[in-house]
């Protein structure tokens, strides 16, 4: 792109290397409570897009309706955003990315907007393996709709109100193992060192990039009981590993000690360190991913970082064969069969 | 051969099995009267069920060129036993009854006033051909050649025709024609052929083609440019994306690589297939999707977002009988309301309403163009009638020279020279704004599309005051929108009649057979068929210009007159409505005898009625 103007520059602002500042990467001040997990995670996109480098109008951001769908407003003021309805930010997405398969798309949605309302688009944008990212900022909760329990909701978890959560939760990141996601990931909003990496990792993915983080609602579902709040989560979470992604064109400089390290290979060069906790942990083998997460699960352990990935992942354009020209970029010359043709077809037909 | 034969106009229905392979067989003998020059009027009455069920197929066969539906079967070709006693009763005096007789007729069917035509159908195949499969198809064949010697058809059409669809397949053509000579030779050798109906060669048809709305709108799509297409399967849509589908296979692979300049994808519903539309025309792609009124119904909320958040949306609702799954497989008109308010809120929907096959391609071509202009969803509001039979269309045709119209997008080099960009800001003061796409420019002309209030740089906003002014800016694209949908069409140079009739879409065919029926009867009316929705000025001048306007549509809660009483300020005791929803097409007849009888109610209440010559009586 040459339109970049040279801005003024603040000779002491650090930038990345296509010259933009972290602010740059900012959006609108955020309208969320205070102390609001969803916020930190707005944190760490920012924080991610400006160390990738990310063109900020090469990246679309997209989400449902909640106070976790806001967030788009909060971040990346110079992409292009849409805020769609509830539930239906899948398919927003499905059609974006066919019309422009050369952007980066970062989709934002809640528990309540994916799991309840939004389960069956979730679903099936998982199973096209569209390639883009999506968060769920995991609350157990309706934050925007003062706070009812979500289908993400822990049975017997205590609401603000003081209620028993009677029904069984949808485990987001066990449902997307299950039904094939290539790229899945689990983490909390209050741990920014393993987000940044993975959302990293996840924008580099080629394909359903999935990253479910736990982001506690401070007014609604933070109180003593509740399997969602900052206490709970902190003394229940287990990590995987400690995770490094490392950019294509980067010196690998971290060693690692035998053993204990995987590192996953990229479609585009780039690598992703796991240091495991556990030797017997494979990052890319979806049996140990789904029988670790059941382990946890009966321990009370609330397992985070990357758990699965499929490096070799093929994305919907790849499946449905397209061009790799964006299709938005085609016109009549391209797409009208025109008169001539016309009139064969119209012979056809007599 | 009787002198007071009937030449070029009958019906004749054939009654089938569905799953049987006779939809072919059915196919040729219509598209045999259309190669011989005669209008032909075909239509498929199925049931919702793959096999085994009766279904229908009914054609009508007239010089004049009326292919509306007509009432009343000259000759039905029965070959379902379950459905004879409703068939038989079905026949018109004095018609006649073409049976598979290798069973005997029982007595139970005997009609006095009725001529029976008995073809061993089955026997002949089975002494002709071994496989039990060829058995059952050939019945099909063997019918149509004893239609060709009772009806006079030219054997030598239907020949070609068994040519050119077995040119791939150069086997079946000997045994096609060995069927198509038994049916032929046993009616000849035990019928007096033809009967005193028949058909003879014209030269009425021009260079029309015989195509179904729905390939036609797929067609259009094609041409003008989409490359996403997302859909969910239903009656009577479905074939729109098929036919889509089959097109782009053949003209849409980038030779080179031998890549698919298109995507199509079946989505989980209706409601992920709109959002997959709206994702891609919001990255500015041309995308649309096909749907019947349970989809209109599941995808309101979405088509809200795209009113309100001014989103391109081209949408093909092909009508069926509602409400509910109410009934899948036949026709009506009864999606007018759901669509043109579709979603909460205050809302109005772009409505074109084709009535041909050519139409569907030309308004499906143009629903593009409008959609990214107008930036707000367009429905095209097809019908199962006009969809999925053939019609009688002229030839679809494409000016190599036209360009498609993406509307006000600003592309990287305007938005570098602008000061401040604003989304929602009438530059022009015809109520479009300008749009940017995603990835034009790295610091310029992003913004946040949404479905809640904003101004008109696009951020959120609850003052009440900038949200009306956004929601009166709709309207002023509205009255723009007038500007650019298809004007009605008017069927007379000036007014002569103190009477008018309005239709639209696949009532167009009976209508105007209705209008010159009337007029041999002495009762002129002057005519005005609407295109789309918004109306524009014409429709209220038409209608305050007559005493009475009957208005013609196929739904019962006369929903196109409540939408031209809402939108016109006209007087709503003038429009009397003519309706028709039984789920099948109306015929000329059910209209000229409603009009009739409001007349004649007229003049018995003292009030002169149907002065054509505008003077009073
Ligand atoms: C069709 C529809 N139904 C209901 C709502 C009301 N609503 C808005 S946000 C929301 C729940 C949001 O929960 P979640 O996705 O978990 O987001 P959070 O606010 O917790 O971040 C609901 C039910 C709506 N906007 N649209
Ligand atoms: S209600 Fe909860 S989820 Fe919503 S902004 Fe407040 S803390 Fe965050
Ligand atoms: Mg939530």
């Amino acid at each position: 792109m040459t339109y970049i103007k040279p801005k003024f520059r603040h000779p002491g602002l650090k930038r990345n290397k296509i010259g933009f500042a972290k602010s740059d990467y900012e959006g609108a001040i955020s309208t969320l409570c205070a102390g609001c997990g969803h916020d930190s995670i707005s944190g760490a996109i920012i924080q991610a897009c400006y160390e990738m480098a990310i063109e900020p109008h090469h990246l679309a951001k997209l989400s449902g309706i909640g106070c976790s769908s806001k967030t788009p407003t909060y971040f990346l003021g110079n992409s292009h955003g849409f805020n769609s309805v509830h539930g239906r930010m899948p398919s927003i997405a499905t059609g974006a990315n066919l019309a422009n398969r050369d952007l980066i798309y970062l989709g934002v949605s809640g528990d309540g907007d994916s799991a309840s309302i939004g389960l069956g688009q979730f679903c099936h944008v998982l199973r096209r393996n569209l390639n883009m990212v999506y968060i769920v900022m995991n609350n157990g909760c309706y934050g925007l709709t003062k706070g009812q329990d979500s289908a993400t909701a822990d049975p017997g978890s205590v609401s603000k109100e003081g209620s028993n959560n009677a029904f069984q939760a949808i485990d987001l990141v066990g449902l997307s193992l299950e039904l094939g996601a290539t790229f899945v990931a689990r983490s909390f909003s209050g741990d920014k060192k393993q987000l940044v990496p993975l959302i990293k990792a996840a924008m580099s993915h080629p394909g359903f990039a999935f990253l479910d983080i736990i982001s506690p609602c401070v007014t609604f579902n933070n109180n003593p009981g509740s399997t969602k709040s900052y206490d709970y989560v902190r003394e229940h979470i287990a990590a995987t590993s400690r995770l490094d992604f490392v950019p294509e064109e980067k010196e690998i400089t971290v060693s690692y000690e035998e053993g204990t390290s995987a590192s996953v290979r990229l479609h585009d060069g780039s690598l992703i360190h796991l240091q495991k906790l556990s030797p017997h942990w494979d990052p890319t083998d979806r049996d140990s991913a789904m029988n670790h997460l059941q382990k946890a699960k009966s321990h009370g352990e609330i397992l985070t970082g990357l758990l699965y990935i499929d490096p070799h992942s093929g994305d919907l354009h790849q499946l449905l064969d397209t061009v790799a020209q964006p299709l938005n970029t085609l016109r009549e010359k391209e797409l009208c069969p025109g008169r001539a043709v016309l009139e064969e077809i119209n012979a056809e037909y007599r | 051969m009787s002198s007071d034969s009937v030449v070029n106009d009958m019906v004749i229905r054939f009654a089938n099995v569905n799953g049987t392979g006779s939809a072919s067989a059915n196919d040729m003998f219509s598209k045999a009267i259309f190669r011989m020059g005669i209008p032909v009027s075909p239509k498929n009455i199925f049931p919702s069920n793959i096999q085994g069920l009766p279904t229908w197929y009914e054609v009508r066969i007239n010089e004049k060129g009326y292919l509306g539906r007509r009432a009343g079967v000259d000759l039905l070709v029965g070959v379902n036993p379950q459905s004879y006693a409703k068939d038989i009763a079905a026949v018109r005096p004095g018609g006649y009854f073409m049976y598979d007789s290798t069973k005997k007729l029982h007595h139970e069917f005997d009609r006095e006033d009725i001529h029976y035509i008995g073809i061993p159908m089955m026997r002949l195949c089975m002494e002709n051909f071994q496989h039990p499969r060829q058995q059952q198809l050939f019945k099909n064949i063997v019918y149509v050649g004893a239609l060709a010697a009772l009806l006079d058809i030219e054997i030598e059409v239907i020949r070609q025709m068994i040519r050119e669809q077995f040119s791939h397949k150069e086997k079946l053509i000997p045994p096609n024609f060995k069927a198509l000579e038994l049916g032929f030779e046993y009616a000849q050798a035990h019928y007096d052929c033809p009967l005193d109906i028949r058909v003879e060669r014209r030269d009425n048809v021009g260079d029309h083609i015989m195509i179904d709305g729905n390939t036609a709108t797929a067609l259009g799509a094609l041409y003008a440019g989409v490359t996403v297409a997302a859909w969910y399967p239903i009656t009577p849509s479905t074939s729109v994306v098929k036919a889509f589908e089959t097109y782009a296979k053949r003209l849409r692979i980038d030779k080179a690589t031998g890549k698919k300049k298109y995507a199509i994808v079946q989505a989980e519903d209706e409601l992920a297939a709109v959002g997959m539309v709206i994702g891609a025309t919001w990255n500015g792609a041309r995308a649309f999707t096909a749907t019947s009124g349970p989809g209109i119904s599941l995808m309101s909320e979405f088509i809200g977002l795209a009113y309100f958040a001014e989103i391109p949306l081209v949408l093909v609702d092909v009508q069926r009988g509602g409400p509910s799954t109410g009934m899948p497989t036949r026709t009506q008109q009864s999606d007018i309301l759901s669509a043109a308010y579709a979603s909460h809120g205050d809302t109005k929907q772009v409505l074109l309403f084709p009535s041909t096959p050519t139409e569907c391609f030309e308004m499906a071509a143009a629903a593009f163009d409008l959609a990214d202009r107008l930036q707000t969803p367009i429905i095209l509001m097809s019908d199962l009638d006009l969809g999925m039979n053939s019609h009688m269309s002229p030839p679809l045709t494409w000016d190599d020279e036209r360009r498609y119209d993406l509307g006000k997008v600003l592309n990287a080099e305007e938005l570098e020279k602008l000061e401040k960009y604003g989304r929602y800001l009438d530059v022009d003061n015809d109520g479009i704004c300008y749009r940017t796409l995603p990835g034009t420019h790295p610091t310029k002309g992003s913004f946040f599309t949404r479905g809640t209030s904003r101004d008109e740089y696009a951020r959120y906003t609850e003052d009440g005051e900038v949200y009306v002014r956004i929601v009166n800016r709709l309207l002023k694209k509205w009255e723009t929108a007038k500007r650019y949908v298809p004007a009605p069409e008017l069927y007379q140079k000036e007014n002569r009649s103190t009477q008018g009739i309005i239709f639209f879409g696949t009532s167009t065919y009976a209508a105007l057979e209705a209008l010159t029926l009337l007029k041999e009867q002495g009762m002129e009316l002057d005519a005005m068929r609407i295109k789309a929705f918004p109306f524009d000025k014409t429709v209220e001048q038409f209608i305050e210009a007559h005493e009475q306007v009957f208005i013609i549509e196929q739904n019962r809660d006369k929903q196109f007159r409540s939408l031209l009483v809402n939108e016109l300020e006209v007087y709503p005791k003038k429009l009397l409505t003519i309706l028709n929803y039984d789920g099948m097409p109306i015929t000329a007849d059910t209209i000229v005898h409603q009009i009739k009888d409001y007349l004649l109610m007229y003049a018995h209440n003292g009030r002169h009625i149907n002065n054509h010559q505008r003077k009073s009586l």
